[in-house]
């Protein structure tokens, strides 16, 4: 009997054929709140996952052209700034907390949101629109960026997410 | 730090078989590399990204991301979903003989 040495290498498994898929639902339009959905779909459709995000209510003004560049940051009623509560509500603390954070995001590399939505879509993350925030505020197609994949009602957007880990943010 | 064998020679890797020593790799393991991932031959377009990922780890001590191949080393995002299918980010790291990489974005 012979034996034969079998000698096997360390090899990454990518496990290419696992199926995931992964939904946020994007229900805020302040700076600090966009974020979270934009950094973990950018880990998802890294990791091959099929993303999908649902921009519903405040969270429009994330694909609404003329607001998606400018989103703001508000102290008011956030601890976790660490600024007396008191100060918070004072005039152009708002423009400089926004400012702040913009410059923390910056120095981080990280993009502002128009640019963050560009490179999801060309990941192949699939951005929609809920249909009835978008009957809501009056918008139509030419109001909101070209990236979006569409408009969907909230049925077709839950038959959509079938089998997602779905967060809401 | 685990040791392998990869083209009948002795290589260094971590838990995960990323390689871990930048000097272990040469230009005749990646064809090696990309096969054990199942990627085919490599063409022009894969070579552009591996010089562009070892001459940036080599200046910064960081293998980049995705975004940093696109905006600093100017190639397109969706082309490195061509080129390394589903995983860009670690399979082109696998294949340039660098660590995935850390930053998140």
């Amino acid at each position: 009997m012979t034996a034969v040495e079998e000698t096997t290498s360390l090899v990454p498994d990518f496990d290419d054929d696992a199926e995931r898929k992964m939904a946020f639902v994007c229900s805020k339009g302040s700076l600090d709140m966009a974020y979270p959905a934009l950094i973990m779909a950018s880990g998802a459709l890294e990791q091959g996952v099929e993303t999908h995000i649902f921009f519903t209510f405040w969270g429009m003004d994330m694909i609404t052209s003329k607001r998606m560049g400018n989103l703001h940051f508000s102290p008011v009623g956030n601890p976790a700034t660490h600024m007396p509560a008191a100060l918070a509500p004072l005039p152009g603390m708002q423009a400089m907390a926004t400012w702040q954070m913009k410059k923390m995001l910056k120095d981080l590399d990280v993009p502002d949101v128009p640019t963050f939505l560009q490179h999801l879509s060309d990941m192949g993350c699939k951005l929609w629109a809920c249909k009835m925030s978008v009957d809501m505020f009056g918008l139509s197609e030419d109001d909101m960026t070209p990236l979006l994949d569409g408009v969907l009602n909230v049925t077709e957007f839950i038959e959509l997410i079938d089998g997602a880990q779905t967060m809401f943010v | 730090m685990p040791v392998t064998t990869i083209a009948d020679r002795e290589i260094h890797v971590d838990d995960d078989g990323f390689l871990t020593e930048f000097d272990e790799w040469d230009e005749g393991l990646a064809a090696t590399l990309a096969s054990n991932i199942g990627i085919g031959e490599l063409t022009e377009d894969h070579w552009k990204v591996i010089t562009f990922l070892r001459s940036d780890f080599k200046e910064n001590g960081e293998t980049p991301t995705l975004r940093r191949v696109s905006t600093v080393g100017e190639i397109a995002t969706k082309s490195l979903f061509q080129l390394f299918p589903k995983k860009p980010a670690r399979k082109m790291s696998y294949v340039a003989g660098l660590q995935k990489p850390k930053g998140c974005i």
